[in-house]
């Protein structure tokens, strides 16, 4: 306990911190695995092409990799970047490679009928796309897509070994002041299990609720 | 163009295909540019000279590359072979009879999958030393990675033998067969290959999460690569080594990811193997 309120403040930031990151991955992610999930099913073959390659690129790497690439050789590449946005970075180009395939996924599961009415009544490939199809398919892909998100969530960790200020540093902190490392490590494995609880419930409901009979 | 996708636009006319056209267009010139950029700083700040690169005929540098090598395959293979078991094991006390194994057997499915693989390596490595124990750090990896895998794994074999119809097992019995019988008899066979593109997937999953050995300094490949990146008598070539192990592990997950697709396009053709729904996996990323 005394490891816990002894530095209360700073388990709280980092979780803030950690927060902080999944929030802004997991919309940064949404958005680009929405638009490459809409490239890789475009009559653009070059599109097409660029999306899977991507996604192949991406889901064969390790996410360790990435942020070593973002976190160590960014800076060297480019120009100066707060590790706390390059971790941003990192994690959306990683996660937006599932995200895609969880949608594309959820376009094939709506049934060939809505968009060739969809065609019928003129509308173009955009808009049978974001109108017809994209409403209905990420209803039915809710659950994966938080799994996504959960996997996101729990990545966030990987940027500590990056000295990014997060929950997964939080040890460093305790054994500097000579508190139990141990206790301070499951202490941080509560607070996950504690952020990963209502994801889940959210998964569960948005299953029920939003899962379309068809 | 690939028949599902091809519903969602109709055949292009003159104005489309120009349309198409330019997009296309766009596209690459974007592509381009974007590789362009990355070629061009690559080139600015020197990391394509030959200086940077002179450290790969070092037989020295190639030897402690090929060790990384070496202990990332070994870490992936007991991982995978311990994972394999564990998952089973787990997956038999969620199928059980007996409530207590069932919800003992739940809790800790759930609790290792909620828990980052981050968090449990640190636990093992880091953790475990102030209470007395000391773990070395393949232990560490290997411990993570077999519990955090063994977890999903566990609901994938659940997932697959409840898959199997239930006029299968009501056979068995009848039969006279004990529930160990069916299981290891009628259930498992017919699961086991429905289930294997989604273990070997998963398995690509636990090459991926081998590197994060490189967290708790177990010498793996991208322990290697930083290592030798920031020997500054080879000239700190951290980018260049980075770019040598990039390749050697996406062509790893590559053909593991290969296999998983071969299997279920084999399992897809094969009349006498059940299709299932294709499960949730549950952690991909």
């Amino acid at each position: 306990m005394d490891v816990l309120f002894g530095n209360l403040p700073e388990y709280l930031t980092r979780f803030g911190g950690t927060i902080g990151l999944f929030v802004l991955s997991a919309i940064a992610s949404l958005i680009l695995g929405v638009v490459l999930a809409a490239m890789r099913v475009s009559p653009v073959p070059a599109m097409r092409i660029t999306g899977t390659a991507y996604v192949t690129l991406l889901r064969n790497t390790p996410l360790t990799l990435v942020l070593f690439f973002f976190a160590l050789g960014f800076t060297k590449l480019f120009f100066y970047l707060p590790f706390f946005l390059l971790a941003v970075i990192g994690l959306s180009l990683y996660t937006a490679a599932f995200v895609c395939e969880v949608v594309r996924g959820g376009i094939s599961t709506v049934s060939a009928g809505q968009a060739e009415a969809a065609r019928a009544l003129g509308l173009g490939f955009s808009q049978t796309l974001t109108v017809v199809v994209l409403p209905q398919a990420v209803r039915s892909v809710m659950p994966p897509l938080t799994s996504v998100q959960i996997a996101l969530l729990k990545n966030t960790t990987v940027a500590a070994g990056f000295s990014v200020f997060e929950a997964g540093g939080f040890y460093r902190a305790v054994n500097e002041q000579g508190g139990s490392t141990l206790v301070a490590l499951l202490w941080v494995a509560l607070g996950f299990i504690v952020l990963v609880i209502p994801l889940t419930l959210l998964q569960r409901r948005l299953e029920k609720r939003w899962s379309v009979a068809r | 163009m690939s028949a599902p996708t091809a519903v969602l636009f109709d055949v292009p006319g003159p104005k489309a295909r120009a349309r198409n056209t330019t997009a296309g267009v766009i596209t690459l010139l974007v592509v381009a540019a974007l590789v362009g950029v990355v070629i061009w700083r690559l080139a600015a700040t020197g990391q394509l000279d030959a200086r940077a690169w002179e450290w790969i005929l070092y037989e020295n540098v190639q030897l402690a590359l090929l060790d990384g090598l070496v202990n990332t395959l070994r870490a992936f293979a007991s991982g995978a072979v311990l994972a394999l078991v564990l998952g089973a094991a787990l997956a038999l006390g969620r199928l059980s009879d007996h409530s207590w194994l069932r919800s003992f057997s739940t809790g800790i499915v759930e609790l290792f999958r909620a828990v980052p693989l981050v968090v449990l390596m640190f636990l093992f490595y880091y953790g475990m030393p102030s209470v007395g124990i000391t773990v070395s750090t393949y232990a560490a990896v290997v411990l993570g990675l077999t519990l955090y895998n063994g977890a999903v794994l566990a609901e994938v074999f659940r997932a697959g033998v409840l898959a199997v119809p239930r006029g299968q097992s009501e056979a068995a019995y009848a039969l006279g067969l004990r529930k160990s019988g069916v299981m290891r008899l009628v259930l498992l066979p017919q699961a086991i290959r429905s289930m294997l593109p989604a273990i070997v997937s998963q398995l690509v999953v636990l090459l991926k999460d081998s590197a994060l050995g490189f967290l708790i300094t177990y010498p793996e490949l991208l322990f290697q690569a930083q290592f030798l990146g920031s020997n500054a008598t080879l000239g700190s070539p951290l980018i260049p080594v980075a770019m040598v192990v990039a390749v050697i592990y996406i062509a790893l997950c590559l053909v593991l990811s290969a296999l998983a697709t071969w299997l279920e396009a084999r399992t897809r053709r094969n009349p006498n193997v059940l299709t299932v729904a294709p499960t949730e996996r549950p952690d991909d990323a």
